[in-house]
């Protein structure tokens, strides 16, 4: 039934991320895939466009600073107490980076649109910002269903359909199917997207399609590329319940990526030595 | 030295410009408009609803991050708070960055979802603690989301009030200006003119703003407390522990 490359090795569930491709991954703790990002890292693609979750935090920082990613969609890039990305912040800064300015309800949209396959999703709000000014893909029309005689402004968005959803999930079952619960952003995400790869914590014993109460909260196989178990796969990052954020850690990552030297021992230490981080 | 901490104080501040609310909703990394928010639930007399973007326990929704959006496009919230690396006296706000677009010093965090519940929730509390020319500034490098809409555009929503780390204004909605409603203990006329880089109407004596009452500060220190320690470990423990370990 399953078309599903089960539980891979990183570099094996990362293989079909070439140069160029666009990813959408999720929000801070709801299921980053850290440890998959390390390992895109180390696999040395370029020019990747990230898709945020709608924001996005250390991961897009990691990418941004190992020059992984060169383009964003993100509605902003915060770690939130631990304050923005300081590699995202000195690429803007120095215009290294193209930024795709949005706000959160548009990715959301955007990513509807792409999920029906349909070319443009309407949203509210957004008339007057200059959001407009930087988002020339964007349109302003006239609702077509407002009372004849009145003007009604309102904002199209292109359909976001990445190559790929990348996201950490609590379990996976044999069949490929990925329990995500309440953390439904994510199969949107997967649904819009042309191939989801997956990282879990670990396996469910069982079908989940099969639980009444566990099959509402199931990404079906279908979406899915491929598995890899990744225990603690969004540390340092919390994710969910499971774990929380690791603090130090982050602090730490925050004062050493405030200089290019400082983000290089940190990949050397972190990253690009692949004991220390698988 | 008062008996409250500035967190505490602030809270107050912010629970005080809601008014009546069915449902109250924060965004994330915002320990004191959460505060606020249980603060009005907790002394309210009907039945309040508060949703904490970033918590568990506070955030009861089950059709994933866009579900709040829904909510809000639907015309279920009825104040949301938003803060803003700059602010000017139109209550346009940026969260982009100051400069240039192409070339900012700083670069801000972005937009958030500023750009959509700025519109759509009817009473939005502008909330930044640094209150300087850097942040409130006579117009923004960058409009996340304007102050104000033009007629045609549907706008149910907009701000309110703006609360920094020394006063509180109300935003009037006919002249586009923010009015000095009150300056917290500590500070005076002269500096807040001094230190606020638009122009904003006030009449020649301005009133202090309240300390917070016993009743206030008790459930701030219970209520407050037990239900964001999750979410805010370091605010619950460095703002809201009590006399002993106030400003």
């Amino acid at each position: 039934m399953t078309r599903t490359t089960l539980f891979q090795d990183l570099d094996a569930l990362l293989e079909p991320i070439g140069d160029g491709a666009s990813i959408v991954v999720p929000t801070e703790t709801n299921g980053v895939a850290m440890a998959a990002t390390r390992a895109l890292i180390r696999k040395g693609v370029k020019d990747l466009t990230l898709v945020g979750g709608p924001t996005s935090g250390l991961q897009v920082d990691l990418l941004i600073g190992a020059g992984v990613v060169s383009t964003i969609e993100c509605a902003a890039v915060s770690l939130g107490e631990f304050g923005i990305g300081p590699r995202f912040r000195a690429a803007a800064e120095a215009g290294r980076l193209t930024i795709r300015e949005t706000t959160c309800p548009a990715v959301h949209a955007a990513l509807q649109a792409g999920e029906k396959g349909n070319p443009f999703m309407p949203l509210r709000g957004i008339v007057g910002s200059d959001l407009l000014e930087r988002r020339p893909d964007w349109r302003v029309i006239d609702n077509p269903f407002a009372s004849e005689g009145t003007h009604d402004p309102i904002v199209l968005l292109p359909a976001i359909t990445p190559d790929f959803a990348l996201f950490h999930a609590a379990l996976a079952d044999v069949h490929g199917n990925v329990w995500v619960g309440r953390r439904r952003e994510i199969m949107t995400m997967a649904h819009a997207a042309g191939r989801a790869l997956v990282t879990v914590e670990g396996i469910y014993d069982g079908d989940l399609l099969a639980d009444e109460t566990m099959a509402p909260g199931t990404l079906p196989a279908l979406y899915v590329e491929g598995l890899s178990v990744q225990e603690k796969g969004s540390w340092p990052l919390g994710f969910a319940d499971a774990y929380p954020t690791d603090a130090p850690h982050m602090r730490a990552y925050v004062a050493a990526a405030k200089s290019e030297e400082g983000f290089a021992r940190y990949l050397d230490e972190f990253v690009l030595n692949r004991a220390a981080a698988a | 030295m008062a008996d409250y901490s500035r967190g505490e104080l602030l809270a107050t501040v912010l629970a005080d410009t809601v008014g009546y609310a069915r449902c109250i909703t924060v965004g994330a990394v915002s320990p004191i408009p959460a505060a606020a928010a249980l603060l009005v639930r907790e002394t309210a007399a009907k039945p309040v609803d508060v949703i904490i973007l970033g918590s568990t326990r506070h955030f009861p929704f089950t059709d994933g991050g866009r579900e709040v959006f829904d909510f809000a496009g639907r015309g279920r919230i009825d104040v949301f708070f938003l803060g803003g690396g700059q602010i000017d006296g139109a209550a346009n706000i940026n969260l982009v960055g100051a400069g240039p677009w192409d070339a900012p010093k700083p670069r801000f965090p972005g937009s958030f979802g500023s750009a959509y519940l700025y519109y759509l929730v009817p009473r939005v509390i502008l909330f930044r603690e640094e209150h300087s020319r850097r942040v409130l500034v006579p117009k923004v490098d960058f409009v996340s989301a304007p102050g104000s809409s033009p007629p045609e555009v549907h706008r149910p929503g907009g701000p309110a009030a703006l609360v920094t780390g020394k006063a509180r204004f109300a935003f009037d909605k006919e002249r586009r200006r923010f009015r000095l409603v009150s300056i917290h203990p500590g500070h005076d006329l002269d500096e807040i003119v001094a230190e606020t880089g638009f122009d904003f109407d006030h009449d020649a004596d301005v009133p202090a703003t309240p300390a917070p009452t016993d009743a206030q500060l008790a459930i701030l220190r219970s209520v407050a407390r037990e239900e964001l320690a999750d979410t805010y470990p370091e605010f619950v423990r460095d703002q809201l522990a009590g006399p002993a370990t106030a400003a």
